[in-house]
């Protein structure tokens, strides 16, 4: 027993050396469309149809985003974030406590998984006053992007994508992973930086192309996968 | 506070390891039930539509009234056993008990109000912020600790204490009638009505047809799935002497009437298989059933008095 008290007692000073430290990382997701910064309810855009709109809401969920170093092992963060065009804080998400070293991809959800839909009151991004959720038929909104088109045949003119679900055949959580161009350094000593381009004209395209005069509104399970797959691939690295 | 497991219960749906139980959340939660400060005007509290003496259902109401007048498309559910639900209200939409309130809360035709003027008129409200105070040690009012109150108070709604239950542990005795009642019962409704909850929680065309001025197809709004058009939540049948009206709509409102129903042979295609069974009833067997089902009244749980409305002590 003596003996083992001894061990630790050496050991103990020379773990703590060994454990890793910890450093920052921020991740800023840019919102266009095509090459231009997307801006809210002035601008007028074109579809692949070459119907006009505009946007006036774009807000989604990012979730379990996960960063994998050189040697292949992943680093998970258990943290929600809900992006909001309209608030710039909101755009840039702010990972701590990841171990130091060289990080070459990172993963994340578009959305939130199934345990979190089904988990009842929740707080922060997940709060139901966010208005990101279904009271209904309980779940998450994962992405909302709301607008006008004259070509709409909705109420008002109006276009609106409200894109959720967690179960199937609905299922739109989507993963998305991005090989970073060059290995990213995490230290303790500053917080490093990922900028993501978010193409949200993709919402509308590939593989789907949406027509506002027959698609201006997605609210429920019908067609949600269908801009799911779409949006999903709205993500690249920015140089 | 503990949760006390009815005998022969099975283990419940809702986890209250995730919310304790504690005396001070459960009495939030009471008192919020009980306070139309949840409603845009300040007209409609959850007992507005949920009442205990019916078991927290509203008795003689067809159709929920709400805000202003207005009148739902379904009847009001009772209250009770909630945490062995695996999901909520007619059509199964909702997945936990917890957010089960929002679309009272948030309906236009129910209490019509946002979390957002709640969370701002409960600041507001110096019993409420200083009982939140008291409980969680800081002045934070959100969603969460709302809606986990709210379900300390009705999860423990639980009715296990009917002269069924007492029969059942040889604590009481049945008449011929109810003996006969039961008998019937468990050969010819017991298949969806499934002791000791007297629900299997599935969703089933009971064959009432269609009311069109409402048109609610039930769970297939839900799941978008055309098999599921114009099924609904298999209800609990206890209580069921003063939860009446019944069925999804109101529509009748003597238990004969739905006995009536099920007898009938005036089926459609899209009734269910378990209902297409039953067959005949002859004036007996319903006279019999009805006997039986008045033995799941539990007086014990209509007159709890942690269920009374705290207001008027």
């Amino acid at each position: 027993m003596l003996i083992r008290i001894l061990i630790l007692l050496i050991l103990s000073p020379c773990a703590t050396n060994a454990q890793h430290s910890k450093g920052m990382l921020s991740i800023g997701f840019h919102h266009y469309i095509n090459d231009e910064l997307l801006k809210l309810d002035s601008a007028l855009y074109k579809n692949e149809f070459g119907q006009p709109f505009s946007i006036s809401n774009f807000k989604y969920y990012i979730s379990n985003i996960e960063l994998i170093n050189e040697d292949g092992q992943t680093i998970h963060s258990k943290d929600y974030f809900l992006i909001n065009e309209d608030e710039p804080n909101s755009k840039e998400l702010i990972l701590s406590s990841i171990p130091e070293g060289k990080y070459s991809s990172i993963r994340f959800m578009i959305g939130v998984d199934s345990l979190h839909n089904c988990s009842g009151a929740q707080s922060g991004a997940l709060d139901p006053m966010n208005v990101m959720f279904w009271t209904w038929n309980t779940g998450y909104i994962f992405m909302k992007l709301e607008g006008k088109s004259s070509v709409s045949v909705a109420t008002g003119k109006t276009i609106e994508y409200h894109i959720g679900g967690y179960k199937e055949p609905s299922n739109c959580i989507r993963t998305v992973a991005l090989k970073l161009d060059s290995l990213i350094t995490i230290t303790s000593k500053q917080t490093s930086n990922i900028r993501i381009k978010v193409n949200v004209s993709e919402v509308l395209k590939t593989p789907t192309t949406i027509d506002f005069s027959k698609l201006p509104t997605v609210n429920d399970s019908k067609n949600a996968t269908l801009i799911a797959d779409n949006y999903m691939d709205m993500f690249s690295i920015q140089k | 506070m503990e949760l006390k497991i009815p005998k022969g219960f099975p283990k419940p749906n809702y986890d209250f390891t995730k919310n304790p139980l504690n005396v001070e959340n459960f009495e939030l939660g009471r008192k919020l039930f009980y306070d139309p400060i949840l409603s845009k005007d300040s007209s409609t509290s959850c007992e507005s539509c949920h009442q205990r003496v019916a078991a927290f259902a509203h008795i003689d109401h067809a159709l929920s009234h709400g805000i202003d007048g207005k009148i739902g498309t379904r009847n009001v559910p009772s209250l009770q056993n909630m945490i062995w639900k695996d999901t909520y209200m007619w059509d199964g939409g909702v997945n936990n008990l917890e957010v089960q309130p929002l679309n009272p809360i948030t309906s236009p035709i129910e209490m019509n109000e946002t979390l957002l003027n709640i969370i701002s008129k409960l600041r507001a409200n110096k019993e409420y912020s200083a009982f939140f105070k008291k409980i969680y040690k800081d002045t934070v009012i959100n969603s969460e600790r709302i809606l986990k109150s709210l379900a300390q108070f009705t999860g423990l709604m639980i009715s296990a204490n009917s002269r069924f239950d007492k029969y059942i542990a040889g604590k009481d005795t049945f008449s011929v009638q109810e003996k006969s009642g039961l008998n019937i019962f468990r050969t010819k409704c017991a298949s969806c009505h499934k002791e000791p909850l007297f629900t299997d929680n599935t969703y089933r065309n009971n064959g009432i047809l269609t009311d069109t001025s409402l048109n609610d197809i039930g769970r297939g709004k839900i799941t978008n799935l055309e098999t599921d058009n114009y099924k609904f939540k298999v209800p609990s049948l206890r209580n069921i002497e003063m939860t009446f009206p019944y069925m999804h709509d109101g529509r009748y409102k003597k238990l004969k009437d739905v006995l009536n129903h099920y007898s009938s042979s005036n089926h459609t295609a899209t009734t269910d298989e378990e209902i297409k069974k039953i067959g005949e009833l002859s004036d007996k067997e319903r006279k019999d059933i009805i006997a039986f089902l008045l033995t799941l009244t539990d007086k014990e749980f209509l007159s709890d008095k942690r269920f009374t409305d705290p207001n008027r002590k």
